[in-house]
C-alpha cells in the first residue's frame, strides 16, 4: 500500500480495521469471469421483472384512444393486406389452408418473435439512464420484455384461435389439427429463446456499434421474407429450401402451422436444429450480455 | 465498538479517455483495412500520434481506503472531477472498480438522482412499487410501507394520478420517500436536497438523522452544500483528483477543503466595468505590516485593502465588507461612511482591530453601493482563515466557544 502524505491518517484507520474479518454481505471487486452470472440474485429481483412487465403493458396503451384494441387491429389489418396482395394479386399458394388463417397465423407468431428481438435489442440504449444510476441484475430488463411480449402475443393469439375455431367448426378443408398441437407451448419457448438471444446479442453489440440499430429495422424485414410467413415452405424449390431451413425460425413457423392446420413441411431434424441453435445462441448471448453489462457504463 | 459496514480497500478506477472504438462498424472496418495494408489510420484525428498512451488514461480514483461504521453519516466532499460520483457509482455497483475491493454488510440503496426509474405515464402508486423494486425491495415490503411513504411525500391526493402531472417538488418528495423507507442498512444520497422547498429539505435532513441515530443505519451523503454536510455528517472524507486527501471529523475536513480551494490567495484583481459609475478593481488581504497573507492567528490584526475606480464624481459612495462562516451565515457586515469621489482610483482600507473570530475559514464579500443601491458585489473565492491560538487574557481553549471570542467587560463584586 502506498503511503502518501496522508499515510498517517490511513494507518490510523487501518488500525481500526482489524476487527472486520467477519461475514460480509456483498463484495465489490474488479471484473470477474465470463461465466459469473448471479442467477440467485436475478431470482430475488423477480418482483422487479413483473413490475417491468406491468409497466410495459400499461404504458404502451395508456394514452391511446383504442387502448388494448390495437393488439387486435394491427394483425387484422396486416392479414387483410396480405390476403389481397400476396394471396389474391400475387396468387401465392397458402398450402391448401384458408388464406386468412394462413396469414394470420404467420403474422401472429412472427410478431412475437419480432417484438422480442427488437425490444430486447434496445435494452442498453433505452435504459442507459437507469443503468447509469441504479444497480439491479440487467438481465431483468430483457426477460421482462419477453414476458410482456408474451402477453401481447396471447391476446393476438386469441384472435387467431377464434378464427381457427370458426374454420374448424365449418369443416373448411385444409384445417386439420393433429396431436402436435400439444407441442405449441414448446414452440413458443423456442421462439422466445431465439428472439431473446438475438435481441440481447444485438443489444450488446450496439453499445459498441451504434449503426447496428439501423441494420435491425430492415434486417428483421429481410428475415421475415427468409421465413415462410407469406408463403409456405412447400413452394420453395429444393435449390433454396435448405437455405430457408438454415434460418432457425423457419422450422418453428412450419411446425406451428402443421399443428393447427395439418399443412406444413417439417421434419424432426429441422426442429432439432432449431432447438440446438436456440440453446447455443442463448448460452453465447447471455455470456456476451453479461460481459458488456459490466463494462458498458464506462464506454457510453 | 460499532461494526464496520463499508470497507474500501485500495480501490482504484481507471477510465480510458478518448474513443475506444470508432463507434461504427464501417469505420472500424476501414481503419482495420487501412492499417493492415500499412497505411495510416483514416479515422485518427490530425496530430494524433498513437491511440493509446499514458495521457489517454485517467485514474478517476486511486488507492482509496476507508471504512464506515454502522450508524455513521459520512459526508463526501470535493470539487468537480474529484471522483465523488465515480466512488458512488462503484458503491452502487453501476460500474466496477479497476483494482481493490469493497466489502459491504447489509443492503445498500442509492438515491442518486431524483425520479430515476419513474415512468411518467404510471400513477404515483405504480411508481412507488416500480421504484421500490428497482431499488431492490420485494413487493410485500413496499405494500407494508406504502402508507408511510405516501404520508411522508405528502401525495395522498394524487396517488392515482400519473406522475407526469406532478410538480417537480412532488416528484422529488416521492422519490426520496421511497428510498428513505426502503430500510436499507446503507443509504447513499447524492445532491437530492438541491431540489425541493426548504420545509422538505428540513424534513429530509431530519429523516436522515433519524435513520442514522435511531435506527442505526449508515448514510453516505454527497453534497456541494457544506452547511448540510456539516449539519448531517459526523465524519467526512475529502476527495481531490481521485485521491483521498483528508478524512476525519467533518469540521476539520471542511476546513481542509476550504483551505485547499482558496489556494491561499490573498490578492485579487477584478475586471474593469467601464459602463458603471464605479467598480471594484482589487482586493488585498494583509497583516498589520502590509504583508499579503490570508491566514492569521485569531488574535492577529488584519486588513482588507479594497481598490476601486470612480468614472465620475460620485456622491454617497459606500464600500462594504461582509464576513460569512462556512455555514453561509452572515457573521458581520461593515459599511464605510458615504463619501464623495472625483474621477480616479481609490483604496479603502478596512482594519480589523477588535473582533477575535473563532478558528476556521470565512468567506469575504465586498461590495460598492451608491445611494443605498448596490452596484457591484463580489462574493466568489475570497477566503480568510484563522487558526487557533491561546488568547492573551484567557486560559480557555477557543474551540467550540462560539464564533466571536472577545471578552466582555466583567466585574465581579462582592455583594
Amino acid at each position: 500500500m502506498e503511503v502518501g502524505p496522508h499515510g498517517k491518517i490511513n494507518q490510523l484507520f487501518d488500525h481500526q480495521m482489524s476487527n472486520s474479518d467477519e461475514n460480509w454481505d456483498l463484495e465489490i471487486v474488479p471484473n470477474t469471469g465470463l461465466f459469473d452470472i448471479n442467477w440467485r440474485e436475478l431470482w430475488q429481483y423477480r418482483d422487479l421483472i413483473l413490475l417491468f412487465v406491468r409497466r410495459d403493458l400499461v404504458a404502451t396503451y395508456k394514452q391511446t384512444i383504442l387502448g388494448p384494441l390495437w393488439f387486435f387491429i394491427q394483425p387484422m389489418l396486416t392479414t387483410f393486406m396480405y390476403v389481397i396482395i400476396f394471396g389474391n394479386m400475387a396468387q401465392i399458394s397458402t398450402d391448401g389452408s384458408p388464406k386468412i388463417l394462413f396469414y394470420l397465423g404467420g403474422i401472429t407468431i412472427w410478431n412475437y418473435f419480432q417484438e422480442c428481438l427488437i425490444k430486447t435489442s434496445e435494452t442498453f440504449i433505452a435504459n442507459q439512464n437507469l443503468f447509469g444510476k441504479v444497480y439491479f441484475p440487467r438481465l431483468a430488463t430483457p426477460i421482462s420484455i419477453v414476458i410482456s411480449s408474451l402477453f401481447k402475443f396471447l391476446i393476438q393469439f386469441s384472435l387467431f384461435l377464434i378464427t381457427w375455431l370458426y374454420f374448424l367448426f365449418h369443416k373448411t378443408p385444409g384445417v386439420i389439427p393433429n396431436i402436435t398441437i400439444l407441442l405449441f407451448p414448446f414452440y413458443l419457448i423456442l421462439m422466445s429463446g431465439l428472439g431473446f438471444s438475438f435481441g440481447i446479442l444485438i443489444s450488446s453489440l450496439t453499445t459498441r456499434y451504434r449503426d447496428l440499430r439501423f441494420v435491425i429495422s430492415f434486417g428483421i424485414q429481410l428475415l421475415m421474407y427468409a421465413t415462410p410467413i407469406v408463403y409456405p415452405l412447400e413452394i420453395a424449390s429444393e435449390k433454396y429450401k435448405w437455405l430457408l431451413l438454415l434460418n432457425p425460425v423457419t422450422s418453428i413457423v412450419e411446425a406451428f402451422r402443421y399443428a393447427f392446420t395439418g399443412h406444413g413441411n417439417i421434419s424432426c431434424y429441422n426442429l432439432l436444429y432449431s432447438i440446438l441453435f436456440m440453446i447455443i445462441s442463448l448460452f453465447l448471448s447471455v455470456i456476451i450480455f453479461n460481459r458488456v453489462e459490466k463494462t458498458f457504463m464506462d464506454k457510453i | 465498538m460499532a461494526k464496520t459496514v463499508i470497507h474500501f480497500e485500495n480501490v482504484s478506477k481507471l477510465y480510458q479517455l478518448g474513443e475506444i472504438s470508432t463507434g461504427t462498424i464501417s469505420r472500424d472496418l476501414s481503419r482495420w483495412w487501412a492499417l493492415s495494408r500499412g497505411k495510416s489510420d483514416p479515422v485518427s484525428k490530425i496530430g494524433e500520434v498513437s491511440r493509446k498512451g499514458p495521457d489517454k488514461e485517467l485514474w478517476a480514483l486511486s488507492d482509496i481506503s476507508f471504512e464506515i461504521k454502522q450508524g455513521e453519516v459520512l459526508g463526501i466532499i470535493g470539487g468537480n472531477g474529484a471522483g465523488k460520483s465515480t466512488l458512488l457509482k462503484i458503491l452502487s455497483r453501476v460500474t466496477k472498480p479497476t483494482t481493490g475491493r469493497i466489502r459491504i454488510r447489509g443492503r445498500i440503496a442509492s438515491l442518486l438522482e431524483v425520479g430515476t426509474g419513474f415512468h411518467p405515464d404510471l400513477t404515483g402508486r405504480e411508481n412507488i412499487f416500480l421504484n421500490g423494486a428497482i431499488l431492490g425491495m420485494r413487493k410485500n415490503e413496499i405494500q407494508d410501507k406504502l402508507d408511510e411513504i405516501v404520508a411522508f411525500a405528502g401525495v395522498e391526493r394524487y396517488l392515482d394520478t400519473p406522475v407526469k402531472r406532478y410538480s417537480s417538488g412532488m416528484y422529488v418528495r416521492l422519490a426520496f420517500a421511497v428510498a428513505a423507507h426502503l430500510e436499507p442498512e446503507i443509504l447513499v444520497i447524492d445532491e437530492v436536497l438541491a431540489v425541493g422547498d426548504a420545509e422538505f429539505q428540513r424534513k429530509c435532513i431530519g429523516k436522515m438523522k433519524d435513520v442514522s441515530q435511531n435506527e442505526g443505519r449508515t448514510v453516505l451523503f454527497v453534497s456541494h452544500n457544506l452547511a448540510s454536510v456539516k449539519s448531517l455528517c459526523s465524519k467526512s472524507i475529502f476527495l481531490k483528483n481521485g485521491k483521498l486527501e483528508y478524512q476525519g471529523e467533518t469540521d476539520l475536513v471542511i476546513n481542509q477543503y476550504l483551505n485547499n480551494q482558496t489556494q491561499n490567495q490573498s490578492e485579487f484583481y477584478f475586471e474593469a466595468k467601464e459602463n458603471q459609475e464605479a467598480y471594484l478593481t482589487s482586493l488585498k488581504i494583509t497583516d498589520h505590516r502590509n504583508q499579503l497573507i490570508n491566514s492569521f492567528l485569531n488574535n492577529d490584526l488584519w486588513k482588507l485593502k479594497i481598490g476601486f475606480h470612480a468614472n465620475d464624481s460620485i456622491k454617497n459612495l459606500v464600500v462594504a465588507v461582509g464576513i460569512l462562516t462556512s455555514d453561509n451565515i452572515l457573521l458581520r457586515s461593515v459599511f464605510s461612511n458615504p463619501f464623495q469621489t472625483e474621477m480616479g482610483n481609490y483604496e479603502a482600507v478596512f482594519i480589523e482591530n477588535d473582533i477575535v473570530y473563532s478558528a476556521g475559514t470565512y468567506q469575504i464579500i465586498i461590495s460598492l453601493s451608491i445611494n443605498n443601491h448596490v452596484i457591484q458585489q463580489i462574493e466568489d473565492g475570497i477566503f480568510i482563515t484563522f487558526e487557533e491560538t491561546q488568547l492573551q487574557h484567557s486560559f480557555i481553549k477557543t474551540k467550540n466557544k462560539g464564533l466571536i471570542l472577545n471578552q466582555m467587560k466583567i466585574e465581579i463584586l462582592s455583594v
